[in-house]
C-alpha cells in the first residue's frame, strides 16, 4: 500500500484501477448551504488582476503570443509560470501565460493560416517536415475522402467535420494521476500489452498494441513534464494541493499535446473534496486556503489557448475550449455527490467573476440538496455562467461518475470515448428532397438524382416520403465520412495521453448530430397544417415559398408539431444506426449546434416554414424565436418531450429571461428558477443553458465591450464571452426570445 | 357540453401574479377603462379567442410538474375574469379536482352575488384597488370602487387569502393621505397576507397606440424608488405585508 493511501478507507480501489470505488468509500456529502465559503485570498486577488491584464492585450492583439517552430507536445514547453510566487497550482502549455503551441498532427495548412492571420510566420523547417516527411490527419482523411463527400462538406449539408484539426470530446480519467502516480498507470498498461499477446496478430490487436505503448510513452512524458515544474508524480497525491496540482498536470499533458475541439475535464470537485476534507481535519488546511487552491486551479482553466483561424473562431464564437467540469449529481446508492468542493468550485465565478470557462456543468437531480439547489440558482442569476443537466435521466445511462465532453455528451469516465462527428443540416436536406437532390443555392446536383416536387403546393405525405429518401442518403454518407476521419485521427493524431487514463477495452461512439430541426418541424407543419405554395426560378428549382394560412409552431407545447419534431429525431437516428461504422462505435445523435446555427442559416436558402434564406436556425433544439408565443415554460415543455434514447449525445436548450420575468424578491426568482429545474427535468429535458440578463445590457456591452469584459452568456450547450461574439452573433442573441412576460 | 370562455393569452411562465410559477390565462373583456392599463389589448368582450375549460384542462395538465415544484398554480387575469363568472367557476373547480392551487386577479368590480360561487373554488385573491379615493378611482378607471371595497370586505368576512395590489403611479395614484386611507381600511381587514405594490410602467404603451386608443400618461414618469418606499412605508405602518 502507498503511504500516501493512509487514511482512506480500503476497498477495490486499492487493488484495481477504480476511481468511482474510492469515491464512494471516502466522500463527505454536503447539504448544507453557502455560508461556510471564503472570499478571495490576497494572492488570489492580485494574481486574477494579473490575468486580467495579460487577457486584455490579448483581446487587443487577437493572440498574445505563439510558438513558431516546436510542435506542441507533453514535453516540449516550460515550464511556464506567470508569478511563481503566487501561484498555488502550476503549469501552462507554453513557457508563457497564454502564449499559444501549434498542433501540426491534426493538419499543417490549419497551423499556417492560423498563424499567417495573427502576422505570424511557420518556421521553414517546421513547415518542410510536415509537408515532406510526415503526413498529417488532415492529408490522410483528404487522401480518402470520396468526391460525394467533399461536395456534401462544400455545400454545407455535413459541417463542421473534424477533418482538419483535433476531433477532441475525449475526457481522461485525469484523476487516476493523482490517486495512483504515474507508476502505478504504467505497470497497469504494461499489464494490458501482456494481455494481448494473442494467438493470431489482427490489424485491430496489432492497433492496440501500438497504442497502449504510446500511451506508456506519454505518461513517462508526463512524469517528465511534471519534473520540470519540480514534482514527482510517479506517486500518489499525499495531500488536497497535491490532489489538485497533480491532476492538473494529467489535464496539461493532454492539452499539451491535443487541441481537440472540446477538451473537458470530467467529474474532479468531489474527488478533490475528499482530500479537502482530509487535510482540513487533519488541521493542515483552512476553508481560505482550500477556497484558494480551487480558485488558482480554475484560473488555469480559463486560461487554456489553442492556436484557431479566426473562420474557426467565428464558428465558435471567440476562444471555446470547452473546459467542461460536471458537478453534484446523485450517487447510484442515493446519496447526493454534492460536496462541499461542488458549492467552491461554483463559488469561483463570485470570487473570480463570472466567465465561459470552464464550462460549469451542473448535473441536476430532483433529489439533490434544497440548499445547493438555491445556491445553484443564485448563481445563475448572478452569472449567467452554468449549464444544467439532467442527472436522473442520464444515470439510467452512465452509472454515477460520467462526465460531460463538450456541452452535452454524457460518458463515462475512462471507460468510454466518441469520435465526434458534428452536425448534418436537416433544413438543407428537407430543400434537397424537394428538389430532386439538387442545392438550393447552387443547384447543383448533390444527392442523388431523383424526381423533384414539381407542384404548386406542397403535399405532406410526397414531402416525407422524398425527405425520408434523402435522410437514407444523408445518414450513410455521414456515417461514411465519420468512419474516414476517426481512422485518420487514431493512425495520424491519436490521443495518447487522454488515451493512457482509460480502461484498455471501453465503449466508443459514433457521435453525430443534427442542426436545423426546429426549422424542420415548422417546415413540415406548415405543410401540413397551413398551404406552403412554393416558388420557382427559371431552371425550375424551388427557391422560395409562400406559406397562406396559420400553423401550430414548435414551441407552444403543441403535439401537433412537437410529435413530427419528435419523429424527425427518431427517424433519423434509425437511419444511422442501420450503418456500419469505425471500430464498431455505436451511433449516436446530439441536437445541438453551439452557435453555428448563424453559418448554418447563412448557407441554407428559404424554407418552407417562412423563414428566410441567411436567417440564422434556432440554437440546438431551440423552437425558432418569435414563434414560441406560450411563454418560457411551454417553449422547454416542447424541447422536453425530444426522445433523449434517440439523442443520447445530448439535447440542448438555451433559456434566457430577464430577471424581473423570474420574480419578485430575491428569494422568488430562486424559488421559480429552481422550480423550473425541477419541473423541465421532472419532464426529462436532458439540457438547459440560463440566462438571466437584460437585453439593455446585451446593447450596451455591443456598443461598450471595454465594459465588460467578463460579461458571460450561455449559447447552445457552452458559455462565451459576449464581446468576443461577431457582430452578426451578438445580434442573433440579441433577436432570440428573451422571456419577458411580467 | 363544457362551458366555454373567451380570452386573451395564455402565458406558462407566470411568475408575478401569485406565488410560484403559474399558467396565467388572460380573459378577455374589461368594464375598467385604468389610464396606465398595460393589456388594453384585453378590454373589449368581442375581441379574444373562445376556449372550453376542457380543452384549458387538458393543457394546464401538461404543466402540473412546474406547478408542482413551484408551489405555483393557474391564475385567472385578465381582462376582468368576473365577467365571465360561469367560465371562473368551472375552471376553477376543474383545477381544484386536479389539486391545482388557484388565484384570481380581478378589480373586483362585479356584483358580489354574481360571483360568490367563483370565490368557492378560489384559493387566493389578488384584489386590485386602484385607488381608495372615490372620485380619483372613477377619473382613473371610469367606474366606482364601491364594488371593490364591498368585495374586500366580504373576502375578509369568509377568510379568503388576500394580496392587495395597488399600481403606483407618480402625480396620479402617490398621494400619500389616498395611500393612507387605503392602508387604514386594510388594517380593519383580517385576510390579508400581503399589499403588493406594482410601479407604473410604460410597456403596455406600444398597444393604446397600435389599437389607435389614446394614452393619456405618455409622460407620467414611472416612480422613484424614494416615492416606492414612501408608499411602502405607509403600508408598513398599519403592520401590512408589502
Amino acid at each position: 500500500m502507498f503511504e500516501e493511501w493512509k487514511g482512506f478507507n480500503e476497498g477495490n480501489w486499492m487493488k484495481e484501477i477504480d476511481v468511482r470505488d474510492f469515491i464512494q468509500r471516502n466522500y463527505t456529502p454536503y447539504e448544507g448551504d453557502d455560508s461556510f465559503l471564503a472570499g478571495p485570498t490576497k494572492r488570489t486577488k492580485k494574481l486574477w488582476d494579473e490575468v486580467l491584464e495579460l487577457m486584455k492585450k490579448e483581446r487587443e492583439k487577437g493572440i498574445l503570443d505563439v510558438e513558431t517552430k516546436i510542435p506542441s507536445s507533453i514535453t516540449s514547453h516550460g515550464p511556464g509560470y506567470l508569478d511563481k510566487e503566487l501561484e498555488q497550482i502550476v503549469g501552462f502549455q507554453t513557457d508563457k501565460p497564454l502564449k499559444r503551441g501549434i498542433m501540426p498532427f491534426g493538419g499543417i495548412r490549419v497551423v499556417e493560416k492560423a498563424l499567417d492571420a495573427y502576422g505570424y510566420e511557420l518556421d521553414p523547417e517546421t513547415r518542410k517536415i510536415f509537408k515532406t516527411y510526415r503526413k498529417t490527419h488532415n492529408d490522410g482523411v483528404f487522401d480518402a475522402y470520396t468526391e460525394d463527400m467533399r461536395k456534401a462538406r462544400h455545400t454545407g449539408i455535413i459541417t463542421g467535420l473534424p477533418d482538419a484539426y483535433g476531433r477532441g470530446r475525449i475526457i481522461g480519467d485525469y484523476r487516476r494521476v493523482a490517486l495512483y502516480g504515474v507508476d502505478r498507470l504504467i505497470e497497469e498498461k504494461q499489464n494490458e500489452k501482456k494481455l494481448l499477446e494473442m494467438e493470431y496478430m489482427e490489424s485491430p490487436l496489432i492497433r492496440l498494441r501500438e497504442e497502449i505503448t504510446e500511451q506508456i510513452k506519454a505518461l513517462n512524458d508526463l512524469k517528465e513534464m511534471a519534473k520540470s515544474y519540480g514534482f514527482d508524480i510517479s506517486r500518489p497525491a499525499a495531500n488536497a494541493k497535491e490532489a489538485i496540482q497533480w491532476t492538473y498536470f494529467a489535464y496539461l499533458g493532454a492539452i499539451k499535446e491535443q487541441d481537440g475541439a472540446a477538451m473537458s475535464l470530467g467529474r474532479v470537485s468531489t474527488f478533490f473534496d475528499i482530500y479537502i476534507e482530509k487535510d482540513l481535519k487533519e488541521g493542515v488546511l483552512t476553508e481560505e486556503q482550500a477556497q484558494e487552491l480551487i480558485d488558482h486551479f480554475v484560473m488555469k482553466l480559463r486560461m487554456v489557448r489553442f492556436l484557431r483561424t479566426p473562420a474557426y473562431n467565428e464558428l465558435f464564437s471567440g476562444d471555446p475550449t470547452w473546459v467542461t467540469e460536471s458537478i453534484g449529481g446523485m450517487g447510484e446508492d442515493g446519496r447526493t455527490l454534492v460536496t462541499k468542493s461542488s458549492f467552491r468550485i461554483l463559488h469561483t465565478l463570485n470570487n473570480l467573476g463570472p466567465a465561459p470557462e470552464p464550462n460549469l456543468t451542473v448535473l441536476w437531480s430532483e433529489r439533490l440538496p434544497e440548499n445547493f439547489k438555491k445556491f445553484c440558482a443564485k448563481i445563475s442569476i448572478n452569472t449567467s455562467s452554468i449549464q444544467y443537466e439532467n442527472d436522473d435521466l442520464m444515470r439510467r445511462w452512465y452509472g454515477d461518475d460520467y462526465g460531460i465532453a463538450c456541452c452535452v455528451s454524457a460518458m463515462r469516465i475512462g471507460k468510454q470515448m466518441q469520435f465526434f462527428g458534428a452536425r448534418a443540416n436537416l433544413a438543407k436536406a428537407l430543400l434537397y428532397a424537394i428538389n430532386g437532390g439538387k442545392d438550393e443555392k447552387s443547384g447543383e446536383q448533390v444527392a442523388p438524382k431523383f424526381a423533384p416536387i414539381t407542384s404548386e403546393y406542397l403535399d405532406y405525405d410526397e414531402v416525407m416520403s422524398k425527405f425520408d429518401q434523402i435522410m437514407d442518403w444523408l445518414s450513410q454518407l455521414y456515417i461514411n465520412t465519420l468512419n474516414i476521419i476517426h481512422y485518420m485521427h487514431d493512425k495520424y493524431a491519436y490521443e495518447k495521453l487522454q488515451m493512457a487514463l482509460h480502461d484498455k477495452d471501453i465503449l466508443r461512439t459514433s457521435a453525430c448530430g443534427i442542426a436545423g430541426l426546429s426549422v424542420v418541424a415548422d417546415s413540415l407543419s406548415a405543410i401540413k397544417y397551413a398551404k406552403v405554395k412554393v416558388i420557382r426560378n427559371e431552371d425550375g428549382l424551388a427557391v422560395d415559398y409562400e406559406v397562406e394560412g396559420d400553423y401550430p409552431a414548435f414551441g407552444n407545447n403543441d403535439d401537433r408539431v412537437d410529435s413530427i419534431a419528435c419523429d424527425i429525431v427518431k427517424r433519423f437516428m434509425n437511419k444511422l444506426r442501420k450503418h456500419k461504422t469505425y471500430r464498431d462505435s455505436i451511433p449516436t445523435l446530439s441536437i445541438l449546434t453551439i452557435t453555428s446555427n448563424v453559418v448554418y442559416g447563412k448557407k441554407t436558402g428559404n424554407t418552407p416554414d417562412g423563414r428566410k434564406a441567411g436567417e440564422p436556425f434556432a440554437p440546438g433544439a431551440n423552437p425558432m424565436h418569435g414563434r414560441d408565443k406560450k411563454g418560457a415554460i411551454a417553449s422547454m415543455a416542447s424541447v422536453a418531450k425530444l426522445p433523449y434514447q434517440h439523442a443520447e449525445d445530448g439535447i440542448s436548450y438555451t433559456f434566457s429571461i430577464v430577471p424581473k420575468a423570474l420574480g419578485k424578491t430575491e428569494d422568488e426568482k430562486i424559488n421559480n428558477l429552481v422550480g423550473i429545474l425541477d419541473g423541465y427535468f421532472h419532464d426529462e429535458g436532458h439540457h438547459i443553458n440560463v440566462n438571466v440578463l437584460d437585453r439593455e445590457t446585451l446593447l450596451d456591452a455591443m456598443d461598450h465591450p471595454e465594459k465588460y469584459p467578463q460579461l458571460t452568456i450561455r449559447v447552445s450547450g457552452y458559455a462565451v464571452n459576449f464581446i468576443k461574439l461577431t457582430r452578426e452573433q451578438q445580434l442573433d442573441v440579441i433577436n432570440r426570445t428573451f422571456h419577458n412576460r411580467f | 357540453m363544457s362551458i366555454t370562455g373567451k380570452i386573451h393569452s395564455i402565458e406558462t411562465c407566470g411568475t408575478v401574479d401569485g406565488p410560484g410559477i403559474r399558467y396565467v390565462i388572460f380573459s378577455q373583456g374589461c368594464p375598467l377603462r385604468c389610464k396606465y392599463c398595460h393589456n388594453p389589448d384585453t378590454w373589449n368582450i368581442s375581441h379574444g379567442q373562445e376556449i372550453t375549460v376542457d380543452e384549458l384542462i387538458e393543457d394546464i395538465k401538461k404543466y402540473k410538474s412546474y406547478i408542482n415544484f413551484s408551489k405555483g398554480g393557474v391564475t385567472l387575469t385578465g381582462g376582468e375574469p368576473l365577467m365571465q363568472p360561469k367560465f371562473a367557476k368551472e375552471l376553477f373547480r376543474r383545477c381544484k379536482e386536479e389539486g391545482i392551487h388557484t388565484a384570481l386577479d380581478t378589480s373586483g368590480y362585479i356584483p358580489l352575488e354574481n360571483v360568490k360561487e367563483v370565490l368557492k373554488y378560489t384559493d387566493l385573491v389578488l384584489l386590485d384597488i386602484k385607488s381608495f379615493d372615490p372620485d380619483l378611482y372613477k377619473d382613473l378607471t371610469g367606474v366606482s370602487n364601491e364594488p371593490t371595497l364591498k368585495m374586500a370586505q366580504y373576502l375578509s368576512d369568509i377568510n379568503k387569502p388576500m394580496w392587495v395590489r395597488y399600481v403606483l403611479v407618480p402625480n396620479l395614484t402617490d398621494n400619500p393621505a389616498h395611500i393612507e386611507a387605503l392602508a387604514n381600511f386594510l388594517s380593519t381587514l383580517t385576510n390579508i397576507e400581503k399589499v403588493e405594490i406594482l410601479p407604473f410602467h410604460k410597456m403596455g404603451e406600444y398597444k393604446w397606440e397600435e389599437l389607435g386608443y389614446s394614452y393619456s400618461l405618455k409622460n407620467t414618469p414611472t416612480p422613484s424608488a424614494e416615492t416606492i418606499e414612501m408608499a411602502k412605508n405607509i403600508f408598513k405602518k398599519y403592520k401590512l405585508k408589502v
